[in-house]
């Protein structure tokens, strides 16, 4: 049985959080402690006011990273869980190498990445792409193939072509696998944008959070850095939440699946 | 009053020296029999003894080792044990599912489910709902109406309502018996009911627990099958018979 989120579930976090700030600032006025190792919330806030544009900017040039990315992730790991599901020679063939990938870091590809795509865009949306494939990859492939075998002789005894067993069963199965793979890619492109601009993110005019993370840390910027750092944590979070949302409102039909 | 039960003397479903094995495993042994068009023949068995696999191979969803099925006429319908409904689509969606498959135009499609859904009981209300808001017997009748769609010759029920409590399913016989003597068409029913086999059947076959035939039992009661059937001396001698080869053949 579903209950109501209690209101405790955000006024403990809130509470929480204004505890550790008020602490964080009271530790900064007893010890002065250097700006430039722990600059106090009241100088994060100050300065992040300051430069708000610049980091609202930034915010917004890694989310359009990270949205492109993920869009292409969908894209190609859909096609490759399809690919994988309809083929067991591409399956047995590609799949390892599809996990190789995976435990390979993404700093070690990204400067590769960045020698075949140059400096810019283009290099941190693939690198967003390759960090968010892996599980829309093995998810879609799992959900196209753990289906119900008596849906499967179903459609047998129904003499279905292998397009309609496709599209009437094996699809609508795997877009509750798809959801899952996506909320968890969702987290991991702005991972791969942050790293992407921190790399490769460099003398181009759209300058993202990573880049200022790059830069902040360079300069001794310490309170950008911090605002930096937040932002970028806010927008996984959002990212995440966004997904969720949308695939719980799309997918109403489903939830038998997704409550699972 | 039931209209009057029409069977002809052809086989709609000629079983030949089936048999069926799993490695050392034999499931079926040499399994022959006719099942003319417009009977209704129920199959019982211990657990384990190929009922299931004999009505799959009739359905062309296995390949027995050797031996044939021989259907007359279409492809018949199938119901499973499980409802095996999409649970993404509504009770309308899932019941249209082969006209879908056949292409029939979406009118069409819409008056056939409706009277299907009329024909097992389910109200108006109820198609439009999703599987997971139906009750198991809500989710079997569905599963029947899919079956019932495309006017099928014959029907082939699996157990279908071995998850069903007593009165349910006493209630989804009546249904069942009513759907039979109206549409006219050919059963072939397997369950480990041998009440429910001989109430509902004219034909009890007994498979033993070596996958050979232990007996076949015509069911000589009245055509017009009421509850009260169930207490009579006839009712009791036939469910004796078809448990004493039952028992012979453990």
């Amino acid at each position: 049985m579903k209950t109501k989120p209690s209101i405790s579930v955000v006024l403990y976090p809130i509470t929480f959080l204004l505890l550790l700030l008020a602490l964080w600032q009271t530790a900064d006025w007893i010890w002065k402690i250097p700006r430039i190792i722990l600059p106090s919330p009241w100088e994060i806030g100050t300065e992040s006011f300051h430069r708000i544009n610049d980091l609202l900017s930034a915010t917004l040039i890694t989310a359009q990273a990270a949205l492109a990315g993920f869009t292409l992730a969908l894209v190609i790991g859909t096609t490759l869980g399809l690919l994988f599901s309809a083929s067991k020679i591409a399956r047995l063939g590609a799949y390892p190498y599809m996990i190789f990938l995976q435990t390979v870091p993404i700093v070690a590809i990204a400067p590769l990445i960045i020698i075949w795509f140059g400096g810019g865009m283009a290099s941190i949306v693939v690198i967003v792409t390759v960090i968010s494939l892996f599980p829309i990859v093995t998810n879609v492939t799992t959900g196209l193939r753990s289906v119900d075998t008596g849906l499967l002789d179903l459609m047998t005894l129904y003499q279905a072509a292998p397009h309609q067993i496709l599209f009437k069963v094996r699809w609508p199965n795997a877009i509750p696998y798809l959801v899952t793979g996506a909320k968890i890619s969702s987290g991991l492109t702005i991972v791969g944008a942050v790293i992407g601009e921190y790399m490769a993110g460099h003398g181009i005019d759209e300058q993202g959070l990573g880049y200022y993370i790059f830069m902040s840390s360079q300069n001794f910027q310490t309170e950008i850095l911090f605002a930096s750092i937040f932002l970028s944590s806010l927008l996984g979070v959002t990212m995440v939440t966004a997904v969720a949302v949308i695939s719980r409102f799309l997918l109403n039909r489903w939830t038998f699946q997704l409550e699972q | 009053m039931t209209a009057p039960i029409s069977i002809s003397q052809n086989s709609a479903i000629t079983i030949d020296d089936l048999s069926m094995q799993y490695g050392d495993a034999t499931v079926l042994d040499s399994v022959s029999c006719n099942i003319p068009a417009g009977q209704w023949v129920s199959i019982v068995g211990p657990s384990g003894c190929g009922k299931s696999t004999l009505l799959r191979c009739v359905a062309g969803l296995t390949d027995p080792t050797t031996g044939t099925v021989q259907l007359e006429g279409e492809q018949p319908a199938f119901v499973f044990q499980d409802p095996t409904l999409l649970p993404w689509r509504s009770a309308a969606g899932n019941i249209q599912l082969p006209l879908e498959l056949e292409k029939q135009s979406t009118e069409s499609r819409s008056d056939r489910v409706l009277q299907v859904a009329q024909l097992v009981g389910l109200e108006a209300a109820d198609i439009d709902k999703y599987p997971r808001e139906l009750s198991g017997g809500m989710r079997m009748r569905v599963s029947i109406a899919r079956a019932l769609v495309m006017n099928p010759n014959a029907l082939l029920l699996d157990e279908p309502f071995a998850a069903l409590d007593e009165i349910l399913r006493q209630q989804l016989n009546q249904e069942l018996l009513h759907i039979w003597q109206t549409q006219q068409m050919t059963i072939l029913f397997v369950t480990h009911n041998v009440a429910e086999a001989v109430y509902l059947s004219q034909r009890v076959i007994v498979l033993n627990a070596n996958g050979t035939v232990g007996g076949d039992v015509a069911i000589d009661l009245p055509a017009d099958r009421v509850p009260a059937i169930r207490n009579t001396p006839a009712f009791f001698e036939k469910t004796a018979a078809v448990t004493r080869i039952l028992q012979e053949g453990l």
